[in-house]
């Protein structure tokens, strides 16, 4: 199940990348919330799947799964949130003043 | 248990939190904020003292006890670049009461610039590898604000490639985070230490060292500093000021956090690997910094120098090596500050960051340029001013360490400062003077109280350096030595 999750990270790794890489600002920003669900999906991984049962007293299992890396994504997905919304309110706004989403013409070589 | 160690932290978020609720009362958020700040050079300056009295204060959040809790950890490194950070923020801030304009400070300016401070203080303070992502975010999101405050056209390009070149860097921030946890099943620095220290760094320890090494190179500006000049050369002065200062600071205390208390065990690969990028970060910023006759462009590169710089006395780990860094680190944070305030002072009065359009500033404003000289030879490394003590050990640290490739390039890039700095000197401040008071498009009411503030701290840093040396030798001690570290967590 682990080496399935990784692989699948890998898949959802290389499209981010081929979308990051393209000249589109909304696309660029789709491949960065992509890669960051990837690396989510890799932290949940980290800590090992279907290892127990839920890590409450009382239950009577033999082994509990671990809570750290749940904590730790839930923290990580928020996060990742808050930065998307601030970059797409960005990319509007550059939208309106540039009148363009190519980053090939936001290089800005020009003015140096 | 310290429980003043949670107040660098919680002062400024609490204060930015209650100034949102104050938008339109400008008077009452510019006092507030230099109160907080104020509150935050206090409690650094006592946490020294507790730190040089009693050894590294821990706190565990909560009660929970470490591992398993977030830690706080303090000791004399975080501590000292604390009390740096504030009194360098108090500067910034003054300098943006006269400067940042109205209109932005009613669009929430004082409440984003505390939630930076928050971040800053939150990473140099947090003992948990998690939480100091989070930090990182905490005032990265708020860096992503503020560089396009005012909102131009180049500020908002800039700070596009900005964030998105900083998002990719969290991202494997994060994919080091999840490897580290697979393998060692623990995030807690001390934790890690320990446990990294058990199993042996093995190749795949080794590995993901670099991953986290790439993640704070470009925070830090170590070599991928290709985002630096765009994004450090757009926003207002102030914001600037306390970028420069304060951000690329942040990896590099991230880096020596890393590198002296957990991947400690293989210098000869990871040390040595840090040595050759701050070899090529030295060289090209040197050359950066020459080449360019653009005002705010030679800063920037000055910069990226300066972390070459740096991170040399970190690959000597030697005690005189990382002694001098620290000297280093805490006078370039206020040194920085000064030069940009200065700089964006310039471009405020002539309204061209352009040297060749710029000239004889010093007959009109002779304290701006000799605050800007004695800047530029404390940058440099002339006694008694700050940079001196810092360049002198860290160059011994480094030739004693065997590094004679690494120590020459450091000298040479102080020769580069050297020209970059009197270029910039003699084209802006000497010559024949072409503007007229009238002529300027601004005036330095205001704008020079806050520098001279700042000269005054870095100067005295530089003369009064005896009054320091305990405490920056406790803090090379405690960085050579990991087990005081971790002795102090789990006590």
């Amino acid at each position: 199940m682990e080496t399935l999750m990784v692989i699948l990270v890998g898949i959802l790794v290389s499209i981010g990348t081929y979308l990051i890489l393209s000249k589109q600002l909304l696309r660029i920003v789709l491949g960065v919330s992509i890669v960051g669900h990837a690396v989510n999906l890799l932290i949940i991984t980290s800590g090992g799947l279907k290892t127990g049962s839920a890590p409450l007293l009382g239950e009577k299992a033999a082994g509990f799964a671990d809570a750290l890396p749940q904590a730790l994504v839930l923290t990580a997905i928020v996060i990742n949130f808050a930065v998307t919304a601030v970059v797409l309110v960005l990319c509007y706004r550059s939208y309106q003043s540039f009148g363009t989403d190519d980053m090939e013409q936001l290089r800005g070589n020009e003015h140096e | 248990m310290n429980n003043l160690l949670i107040a660098p932290i919680i002062l400024p978020l609490l204060t930015g939190m209650v100034l949102i609720v104050f938008q339109k009362n400008i008077m009452l958020q510019r006092i507030l904020s230099l109160v907080a700040l104020l509150a935050t050079i206090v409690t650094s300056v006592l946490l020294m003292n507790q730190i040089r009295d009693g050894g590294i204060q821990t706190l565990q959040l909560g009660g929970w006890e470490a591992p398993y809790g977030i830690s706080l950890v303090g000791d004399m490194f975080s501590a000292l670049l604390l009390l740096a950070t504030s009194i360098v923020s108090v500067g910034c801030l003054v300098y943006a009461f006269s400067s940042i304009g109205r209109r932005q400070e009613k669009l929430y300016f004082y409440p984003l610039f505390l939630f930076l401070i928050t971040g800053v203080n939150g990473s140099f303070l947090t003992g948990d590898l998690f939480n100091l992502y989070v930090c990182f975010e905490v005032f990265l999101v708020a860096s992503y604000v503020l560089i396009t405050v005012g909102g131009a056209k180049r500020q908002l390009r800039e700070s596009l490639k900005y964030i998105f070149t900083n998002i990719i860097a969290s991202a494997f921030f994060l994919i080091g985070v999840a490897y580290l946890y697979s393998i060692t099943g623990t995030l807690n620095l001390a934790d890690l230490s320990i446990r990294i220290s058990e199993i042996g760094q093995d190749g795949l320890i080794t590995t993901v060292a670099i991953l986290f090494l790439i993640v704070f190179a470009m925070k830090a500006g170590l070599l991928l500093y290709f985002w630096l000049p765009g994004s450090y050369s757009v926003p207002p002065t102030a914001i600037a000021a306390i970028f420069a200062a304060l951000l690329t600071k942040v990896g590099i205390y991230a880096i020596f956090r890393m590198f002296t208390l957990v991947f400690y065990h293989e210098p000869q690969i990871t040390h040595l690997f840090i040595g050759i990028l701050a070899a090529i970060t030295m060289i090209l910023g040197g050359l950066g910094a020459s080449g360019y006759s653009d005002l705010r462009k030679i800063l920037t590169y000055n910069v990226i120098i300066s972390v070459g710089f740096i991170m040399a006395g970190l690959v000597s780990l030697t005690p005189a090596g990382i002694t001098g860094s620290i000297y280093y680190l805490i006078h370039d944070i206020l040194i920085k500050a000064i030069v940009f305030l200065i700089g964006g002072t310039i471009v405020h009065l002539t309204g061209t960051s352009d040297l060749k359009n710029i000239s004889g500033l010093i007959r009109l404003h002779p304290q701006l340029g000799w605050m800007f000289f004695i800047a530029a030879l404390s940058m440099v490394g002339i006694p008694p001013l700050s940079g001196f003590l810092g360049k002198v050990f860290t160059t011994q640290g480094v030739f004693e360490a065997g590094y004679y490739w690494l120590g020459i390039i450091g000298l040479a890039a102080s020769l580069l400062i050297l020209y970059s700095m009197i270029k910039l000197f003699m084209n802006a401040f000497w010559g024949e003077t072409i503007l007229s008071v009238e002529e300027e498009k601004g005036t330095t009411k205001g704008l020079l109280f806050p520098i001279a503030l700042l000269t005054v701290a870095s100067v005295a840093l530089g003369v009064g350096a005896e009054a320091i040396t305990g405490y920056v030798a406790q803090a090379a001690e405690e960085l050579l030595n990991p087990n005081l570290y971790i002795q102090a967590v789990f006590e």
